[in-house]
C-alpha cells in the first residue's frame, strides 16, 4: 500500500511518502493528497521520497500533478530522499507527461443528433433500395445466363438453413398442435361438440399457425446465421477477396440464400402442417375419444383445400423477407465487433416483425378476396 | 546473472497425436530481450501461450518471478497476470472502444484513481509509444497498422508491468515502421526497465534487438544464447535461416 504522513510541526510542511506507489495501490494516497496537501497555500512543502519501495508512472504522475496544483497556490515544493530509481521515473514522467490531457467521449447536441439520425435514416433507405436493386440485377443476370447460377451453393443453403431446421419445426408444431387441441377440447366437451375440434385445428394450423411459426423459427435460426456469417465475412475482408476474384457477392452469397428460403419455406410449412395436425390428432384421440379414421374423414369434409394453399403461398414471401433482412443486416456490419451483435439482433427482430406485418396483410387481402 | 524471471523446465506438449514440445527448457533473465525463433508450426506461439497461462501446461513446469504456474490459486493467477502485458499478433484491440479507452481499460478496472489522473496516465503512455494525444479519441478502425501496434503496446504497458510479451510485433508492418518499432522496444526497455519476450521471424529484429534467443525446431530447443552463439550451432534451420553473413546493425 502507498501511504503518506504529513508533519506540520517543522518550519516547512513535511510530506513523507512510503510504500508501494503503484497504480493499483494508489487509491488512499490520491484521496489524502487531494483532501489535505492540495489545500495548502503559500507554504514551503518538502516531499520526502526515501520511504518509497516502488514507484510506477501512475504514482509519479500523481506526485507531479499534486505539485503543479500546489505551485499554482503559491507553495514552494521540494523533493528529498529520492533514490536513483525514483529520480529516473520522475524525470521520465516530467519529460513525456501531458498536463492537460482529457479524453472525454464526444456527446453531440440535440440539433446534431437530429441531423445525424435523419442522415442515417436516408442512408438506410438508400442502402435498402441498393440492396434490392443489386439482388434483382444479379437475378436477372443469372436468368439470362450472363452469370452462372450457383447450384451447389443453393443446395448447400437449402440443407443448412431449411432441411436441418426440420427437426425443431416438427417438434414445435407437434407441441403447438397438442396445446391448441387440448385447450379447445376442454371448451368443446362442455357443448358436446367434440367433432368440431377437427375444424378448429385444421383451419387455425393450416392457415395461420404453421406458416407463422415456421417463419419465426427460420428467422431465429437461419436469418440470424446469415447476418452473423456475412457480417464476419465482411470484417475479415472475405467479401472483398471475392470481389477481386470477380465473384459478385450478390450472385454468390445473396441469391443462393434467398432462393433457398423461397424454395424451402413452402416445403417446411407443409411439414409443419403435418406435424401440427398430428399433434392435434393425438389429443383428439386421447381426450375426446375421436378415432383416427373419424378425424381424417371429418378433416376432408370440414377443412377446404384453400386453407392449405393460403398457408403455403405465404411461404415464399416470408422466405424473401427473412433472407433479405438477414443478408442486408450482415452487409451493414461495420468494422467492429459490436456491430455484429447489433446487426444480428436486428436481423431477427426485424425479420419476425416483418413476417407478422406481412401475415396481417395477407389475412386482410385473402379475406377480402373471399378465400 | 542469476535473476531468472521465466524458468521453463521440461515442457512436453502434444495436440492429439502430434508432439509439439519434447522436453523444452529455457530461462529468461531480468532486463533482457529474449526471442523465440523457429520455423512456422514449431510451437513458439504455443510455448508463449503456456507461459502467459492461456494454454494449460500438460507436462513439465513453468515458473514466473519464482512462482510456479501449476499450483496457483485463481487470486494468485490474477495477481500474476498484472505482472505482464501482452501484445498480440493481430493487436486484439477492443474495436468498440477508442484508443484512449483501450489503454484505460485496465486502469479503470484495477485502480480507483480519479478520471483526470487516468487521462494523464493514458496521455503519458500514448506519448512514450509515439502517438499523439489527438489519436486517443480515434477508434482502432481509423488507425494505420503501425498505429494499431503502438496502441496495443501502450495498452499492454498500461499498468507498468515489468514483463512484456510480444507475438510477432513487426509482422504486417512496412520496413520503416518495423524498424521504428524495434527502436521503440529498445527505448522502452531502457526507460521502463522491462524484460521482453518475443516471438519473431524478422531478421533485423533478431540481429538488432534480441539479447538472447532460443531456437525451436523438431520439437526441441536446438540452440539457445546470443546471436553469435546460436549461429555457430549446426542445424539445418539455422543454416538456412541465417544463411551465412551477419549484417551490421545500423544504430
Amino acid at each position: 500500500m502507498a501511504q503518506i504522513q504529513i508533519d506540520y510541526s517543522r518550519a516547512s510542511v513535511h510530506v513523507v511518502c512510503i510504500g508501494r506507489w503503484r497504480a493499483t495501490e494508489l487509491k488512499s494516497v490520491a484521496v489524502a493528497l487531494s483532501d489535505e496537501v492540495a489545500l495548502l497555500e503559500e507554504k514551503s512543502v518538502i516531499f520526502d521520497l526515501s520511504g518509497i519501495e516502488t514507484l510506477d508512472t501512475a504514482g509519479a504522475l500523481l506526485l507531479q500533478r499534486t505539485e503543479r496544483g500546489m505551485s499554482a497556490a503559491g507553495c514552494q515544493v521540494q523533493y528529498v530522499g529520492a533514490d536513483d530509481r525514483v529520480k529516473r521515473i520522475l524525470s521520465m514522467t516530467q519529460r513525456y507527461g501531458h498536463t492537460d490531457a482529457t479524453f472525454a467521449a464526444y456527446s453531440p447536441g440535440i440539433l446534431e443528433t437530429i441531423g445525424r439520425r435523419t442522415e442515417d435514416f436516408f442512408e438506410e433507405v438508400r442502402d435498402i433500395l441498393a440492396f434490392f436493386g443489386h439482388t434483382f440485377f444479379s437475378f436477372v443476370g443469372t436468368l439470362f445466363r450472363h452469370r452462372r447460377f450457383r447450384i451447389r451453393e443453393l443446395a448447400y443453403q437449402m440443407m443448412e438453413s431449411a432441411v436441418k431446421a426440420l427437426g425443431i419445426i416438427a417438434l414445435t408444431m407437434f407441441l403447438v398442435g397438442v396445446v391448441v387441441a387440448y385447450q379447445s377440447s376442454v371448451q368443446l366437451k362442455t357443448y358436446g361438440a367434440n367433432i368440431f375440434i377437427v375444424d378448429a385445428l385444421g383451419i387455425s394450423i393450416l392457415r395461420e399457425l404453421a406458416p407463422m411459426l415456421t417463419a419465426i423459427i427460420v428467422a431465429g435460426r437461419s436469418g440470424s446465421s446469415f447476418a452473423a456469417q456475412i457480417g464476419v465475412m465482411k470484417m475479415t475482408e472475405e467479401i472483398d477477396a471475392m470481389r477481386t476474384m470477380g465473384f459478385g457477392p450478390y450472385t454468390f452469397l445473396v441469391l443462393p440464400r434467398m432462393l433457398a428460403l423461397i424454395i424451402m419455406m413452402p416445403i417446411l410449412i407443409f411439414f409443419a402442417d403435418l406435424f401440427g395436425v398430428l399433434g392435434g390428432m393425438v389429443i383428439a384421440n386421447t381426450e375426446l375419444g375421436l378415432s383416427t379414421t373419424l378425424f381424417l374423414d371429418r378433416f376432408v369434409e370440414a377443412v377446404p383445400l384453400k386453407h392449405f394453399w393460403v398457408g403455403l403461398i405465404k411461404g415464399p414471401f416470408f422466405g424473401v423477407l427473412i433472407a433479405s433482412i438477414g443478408i442486408y443486416r450482415g452487409l451493414q456490419v461495420k468494422n467492429d465487433t459490436e456491430s455484429i451483435g447489433i446487426n444480428t439482433t436486428k436481423s431477427v427482430v426485424e425479420a419476425i416483425f416483418a413476417v407478422i406485418i406481412c401475415d396481417a396483410l395477407f389475412s386482410i387481402v385473402f379475406t377480402k378476396l373471399g378465400f | 546473472m542469476d535473476n531468472a524471471i521465466i524458468e521453463v523446465e521440461n515442457i512436453v506438449t502434444r495436440f492429439g497425436k502430434r508432439l509439439v514440445h519434447d522436453h523444452v527448457s529455457l530461462e529468461v533473465q531480468e532486463g533482457e530481450i529474449y526471442g523465440f525463433l523457429g520455423p512456422s508450426g514449431c510451437g513458439k506461439s504455443t510455448l508463449m501461450r503456456e507461459i502467459i497461462m492461456l494454454e494449460p501446461i500438460q507436462k513439465g513446469s513453468i515458473r514466473l518471478f519464482g512462482t510456479p504456474l501449476h499450483s496457483l490459486s485463481s487470486k494468485g493467477a490474477q495477481q500474476l497476470r498484472q505482472q505482464w502485458g501482452v501484445l498480440f499478433q493481430s493487436n486484439a484491440l477492443f474495436t468498440s472502444l477508442t484508443v484512449a479507452e483501450n489503454i484505460a481499460v485496465m486502469l479503470l478496472e484495477y485502480t480507483k484513481l480519479p478520471k483526470s489522473l487516468i487521462d494523464e496516465v493514458v496521455a503519458f503512455k500514448l506519448e512514450i509509444v509515439g502517438l499523439s494525444q489527438q489519436d486517443g479519441n480515434l477508434f482502432p478502425s481509423q488507425l494505420s497498422g503501425g498505429m494499431r501496434k503502438k496502441t496495443a503496446l501502450a495498452r499492454a504497458l498500461s499498468l507498468d508491468p515489468p514483463l512484456l510479451f510480444l507475438d510477432e510485433p513487426t509482422s504486417g508492418l512496412d520496413p520503416v515502421s518495423a524498424r521504428e518499432f524495434d527502436a521503440l522496444i529498445l527505448k522502452l526497455r531502457d526507460m521502463l526497465q522491462l524484460t521482453v519476450v518475443m516471438v519473431t521471424h524478422d531478421r533485423e529484429t533478431i540481429e538488432c534487438v534480441l539479447d538472447r534467443m532460443a531456437i525451436l525446431d523438431e520439437r526441441r530447443i536446438v540452440a539457445q544464447g546470443s546471436l553469435e552463439e546460436v549461429k555457430s550451432v549446426k542445424s539445418p534451420f539455422i543454416q538456412t535461416f541465417f544463411g551465412g553473413d551477419i549484417r551490421e546493425c545500423k544504430n
